[in-house]
């Protein structure tokens, strides 16, 4: 028969206890989870690599890359309750909720890749424990309760009955969360030195925070396994919340429970199947039925022997007071009045994004939209623009390749919730059956004239409006004759085309650019095309009218192209921006005023 | 420290102690002497290591310095201006590494003009591998987003589709140079990687309006070789471009005036920019080349002071007269 408790504990310790356990000729149901932890894993990092624009096979052309978060029933409902609509790809949650319903937490145990990371981090630092230590660590605690109160904050904020309600599911939900985490930080640090995957080094300002919330729940497997999943996950919260549902369950088939309590001593949810299993904690790791030596535990539709814990634990009072909390917590957020006049105006969304208000019900931060963007433009927002804005995307024209390229609308087709709209081309640029509408303006370019070269140097440059991609250009620009300084100059004598002067201290060659001129009283003016320290050679041989003589003043100026921006045309894209050669902070840059999604930050007039 | 190992320590275990802290007390000292620096930072930029653009250039034969081909089929007239100059042979000879450098600066269809064109690219890397080249490289250092850049403008596609390598942009891919007799470019990063093992450079780039440089031709397209804050040169357009053609000694250049960008350059962004022109003119020197093309735009030498800097320089002529062109026409 079965050996007692006592020497089953002892011989586990030895790893010796095979000898009692008949191997199954069939794949045991914990490697079959293992490798579909591994499967989905690697297929999410898959997912991210490819994630790239472009045509080849490891880059975006079709491969679902939104998949794990369409999967995600979190971020289905939490757009519900701010939108009253399940926007279509997220359909996909509904097989994960019926999956749910049927079989458990299927989708922490197997298929979460963030689960999965936890799981793995976790059996890692408790290998060498002892059996003793490792049932301690996968407890049952009270404090599992907290994810609960966690969803119940995120779904009040997003249920809130106004047109403030707002989604912030995606701070803690895992799938964007490890999206945003893998695409933004890991593997733009990891192609930093090859380039293999951009061609351009990737920046994400603020990814540090990015990374601290990933590396310190990582961190957490070292102190409880899966601390995560156990303590915070608001998606698993509301897997346990459904997990009651199940058809099947872990449960005990016999009475027969010698209580030596292997079955938890790797039990991925704390859910103490040794004792009254609590149903909702139960991430469907199958160890339990691995580990238990007496056949007692099974994967069953019978209700288990032992009693058993349906309902997640949490009081009434818990939850009420969660609720009010979350509803508090909102109101608290928006006292900044940032959807209102005190919004910031650095706040540039990208092309399609729909109107503030509606484009925070919808956004998870998942980072989909910066990943994707070829020129590296779109931003984690931090909180400059309030608490509710951080990670979602901006558009920071210092950063990356370029500013918002003309011919590019791949921020949209990624967006898996649509806060940023499936555009068209032509409905960005406004032609075809948009040209009604117009482009799509994602705020206006004001030019600095204290720090522009030409208004405040006197320096010719005009790069915005070289690279100014809108037709007819949005930046066009007037020629002025600016008098540099000390640039009176008195003749000497004036042969052919080389006017000599008094002064002898010209610097041999400096007016010789092509940008200077040479103006007398009159008005007329000359092109310099050389000069010594004591002339001066102008262009264009014939003369008309009276020439400078001996004694007469003429004046050195340069030639200006001073540009301006015409509002009506200007799309506020950042190339400009991007492009300014005054660098730190641009003579040019592109505030959000102006932008078409916005009707109260709409700037011209109509007509 | 066990108690066994307390008593057992004596004069044996004290040397092997004393010999370890003996090597680590010389490591540091070692190291410091190593070190030392007695100065502290000076001021002033660190010199990189310098490298300058070989020489790309093939011996001058009289008459034969450019072409001008009329007709609105790009592979026919550059095969022809090609040929008028005495056939790929004289240009790429077996076993050559040709790198090609078009216009590809901005993320626009090939046919609103704005990048050189692709199907001229293709044909233009035919060439050289008829000519014998073991290698095509198509490069460039774009202002939009390289990758797109190469991609929208088709450039990318028809020269990997001709067999050509196309190099883009990556950081390594740079080094300082200076050029003598420079005031501009000192010190400053290049694109240089792509030229670095060619044999060959070829230039492409189409005719375009430019407001600031007044046009946009085969000189100007040397501006994607300048890399790091190349924009703070448009302080000084004319003498960058100048120097450009100073740096830049370039075996051929196409310059491509079939279909001519007349306003709102270099961006463009509708047709109504464009104005058919059916010319391709083929050089040796892109000084003269140029100073041809600038007529296509309405505009004469003097228009472009950095065609008399260039000149001066010794970069090439603005004489077209004096270098005989051959002028013909292909349908």
């Amino acid at each position: 028969m079965y050996p007692d408790f006592s020497t089953c504990l002892r011989l586990a310790r030895n790893d010796k206890y095979c000898v009692f356990y008949k191997e199954s000729r069939t794949m045991k149901i914990v490697n079959a989870r293992r490798i579909s932890q591994i499967f989905f894993f690697l297929l999410f990092v898959w997912f991210c690599i490819v994630s790239t624009i472009g045509e080849r096979f490891w880059q975006l052309r079709g491969w679902p890359i939104n998949w794990f978060l369409q999967l995600d029933p979190l971020v289905a409902l939490g757009t519900i309750l701010t939108t009253h609509t399940l926007y279509w790809p997220l359909l996909w949650a509904l097989a994960t909720v019926v999956l749910t319903i049927i079989f458990g937490r299927f989708f922490c145990g197997w298929v979460c890749p963030f689960g999965s990371l936890h799981h793995f981090v976790g059996f890692w630092a408790r290998r060498k424990k002892k059996v003793s230590q490792k049932i301690q660590l996968n407890r049952y605690r009270k404090a599992q309760s907290i994810k609960y109160f966690i969803l119940v904050v995120f779904l009040a904020m997003a249920a809130f009955p106004s047109a403030a309600a707002t989604l912030q599911t995606g701070l803690l939900d895992p799938i964007p969360l490890v999206t945003r985490s893998f695409n933004l930080v890991l593997l733009t640090i990891i192609d930093r030195s090859a380039n293999l995957i951009s061609v351009t080094e990737r920046f994400y300002e603020g990814a540090w925070l990015i990374f601290a919330v990933f590396l310190t729940a990582i961190l957490l497997n070292l102190v409880i396994p899966r601390f995560y999943c156990r303590f915070l996950c608001p998606l698993g919260a509301l897997f346990g919340v459904i997990d009651g549902l199940a058809i099947w369950k872990i449960g005990k088939k016999t009475a027969d429970c010698v209580n030596c309590k292997l079955c938890e001593r790797d039990c991925e949810g704390g859910c103490e199947p040794a004792g009254s299993i609590r149903i909702s904690e139960c991430v469907l790791c199958f160890n339990c039925l691995d580990g238990c030596r007496h056949s007692v535990i099974g994967y069953q539709t019978k209700p288990s022997v032992a009693c058993k814990i349906i309902e997640p634990d949490i009081s009434r009072r818990g939850f009420a007071l969660s609720l009010v909390s979350g509803l508090f917590a909102l109101g608290a957020v928006r006292l900044n009045n940032k959807l209102g006049s005190n919004w910031h105006h650095r706040v540039i969304r990208p092309p399609g994004a729909l109107p503030e208000e509606e484009f925070l019900k919808r956004c998870i931060k998942c980072g989909q939209c910066m990943r994707v963007c070829p020129t590296n433009v779109i931003q984690p927002a931090g909180i400059e623009g309030g608490l509710e804005n951080l990670w979602t995307p901006v558009l920071n024209n210092s950063i990356g390749s370029s500013g918002c390229q003309l011919n590019c609308v791949a921020c949209g087709q990624v967006c898996p919730t649509s806060a940023i709209r499936h555009i068209t081309l032509n409905e960005k640029r406004g032609v075809g059956e948009f040209a009604d509408a117009g482009p799509i303006k994602m705020g206006t370019a004001f030019l600095d004239r204290n720090r522009c070269l030409p208004w405040a140097m006197d320096k010719p440059c005009i790069v915005c409006e070289e690279n100014c991609p809108v037709s007819p250009k949005a930046i066009f620009t007037r020629e002025y004759f600016s008098a540099i300084r000390d640039g009176i100059l008195t003749v000497k004598d004036f042969r052919g085309q080389s006017i000599e002067i008094v002064e002898n201290n010209l610097i041999s060659g400096k007016f010789a650019t092509g940008d200077y001129y040479c103006a007398i009283e009159d008005g007329r003016r000359w092109k310099i095309t050389a000069n010594t320290q004591n002339s001066i050679e102008i262009s264009l041989g014939e003369i008309s009218g009276k020439k400078p003589t001996k004694g007469d003043k003429i004046k050195i100026q340069i030639r200006l192209q001073r540009p301006y921006i015409d509002i009506e045309k200007c799309i506020g894209c950042g190339i400009c921006e991007h492009e300014c050669p005054v660098s730190g902070k641009k003579a040019v840059r592109v505030s959000a005023v102006g932008e078409t999604r916005s009707a109260d930050r709409r700037l011209l007039l109509k007509g | 420290m066990s108690d066994k190992e307390h008593n057992n320590f004596g004069r044996r275990q004290f040397l092997a102690r004393a010999g370890k802290a003996g090597i680590a007390i010389a490591g540091c000292g070692i190291a410091s002497y190593l070190l030392y620096d007695p100065t502290g930072p000076r001021p002033g930029v660190k010199a990189e290591d310098l490298v300058t653009l070989a020489d790309f250039s093939v011996p001058r034969k009289t008459g034969q310095t450019m072409s001008i081909v009329q007709g609105p089929d790009r592979t026919k007239t550059v095969n022809k201006a090609i040929e008028l100059l005495g056939g790929i042979e004289r240009f790429v000879k077996p076993g050559d590494t040709v790198a090609v450098k078009p216009n590809v600066a901005f993320a626009t269809p090939a046919m609103l003009g704005a990048t050189a064109n692709p199907q001229l690219i293709a044909e233009m890397v035919r060439l050289c591998y008829k000519g014998g080249a073991t290698k095509v490289i198509v490069t460039d250092n774009p202002i939009n987003d390289p990758a797109s850049c190469f991609t929208l403008s088709g450039v990318g596609k028809a020269a990997s589709q001709a067999g050509a390598e196309v190099v883009l942009p990556k950081t390594y891919l740079f080094k300082h140079t200076t050029l003598t007799d420079g005031r501009l470019i000192r010190n400053w990063p290049i694109f240089y990687g792509p030229f670095d093992k060619a044999d060959k450079l070829i230039g492409i780039s189409p005719i375009k309006h430019h407001h600031r440089a007044g046009a946009s031709m085969s000189m100007k397209n040397w501006y994607g070789l300048l890399g790091g804050r190349r924009n703070v040169f448009h302080q000084d357009i004319n003498t960058i471009i100048a120097e450009l053609a100073m740096m830049v000694k370039p075996t051929l250049v196409i310059l491509d005036g079939t279909e001519v960008m007349m306003t709102n350059g270099p961006t463009g962004g509708s047709i109504s920019d464009l104005k058919r022109a059916n010319t391709l003119i083929a050089s040796t020197d892109c000084v003269a080349a140029d100073s041809y093309g600038c007529g296509l735009l309405n505009l004469n030498v003097l228009d472009l002071p950095y065609l008399a800097q260039a000149e001066k320089a010794g970069a090439g002529t603005t004489d077209i007269k004096s270098l005989n062109p051959i002028v013909t026409t292909v349908t």
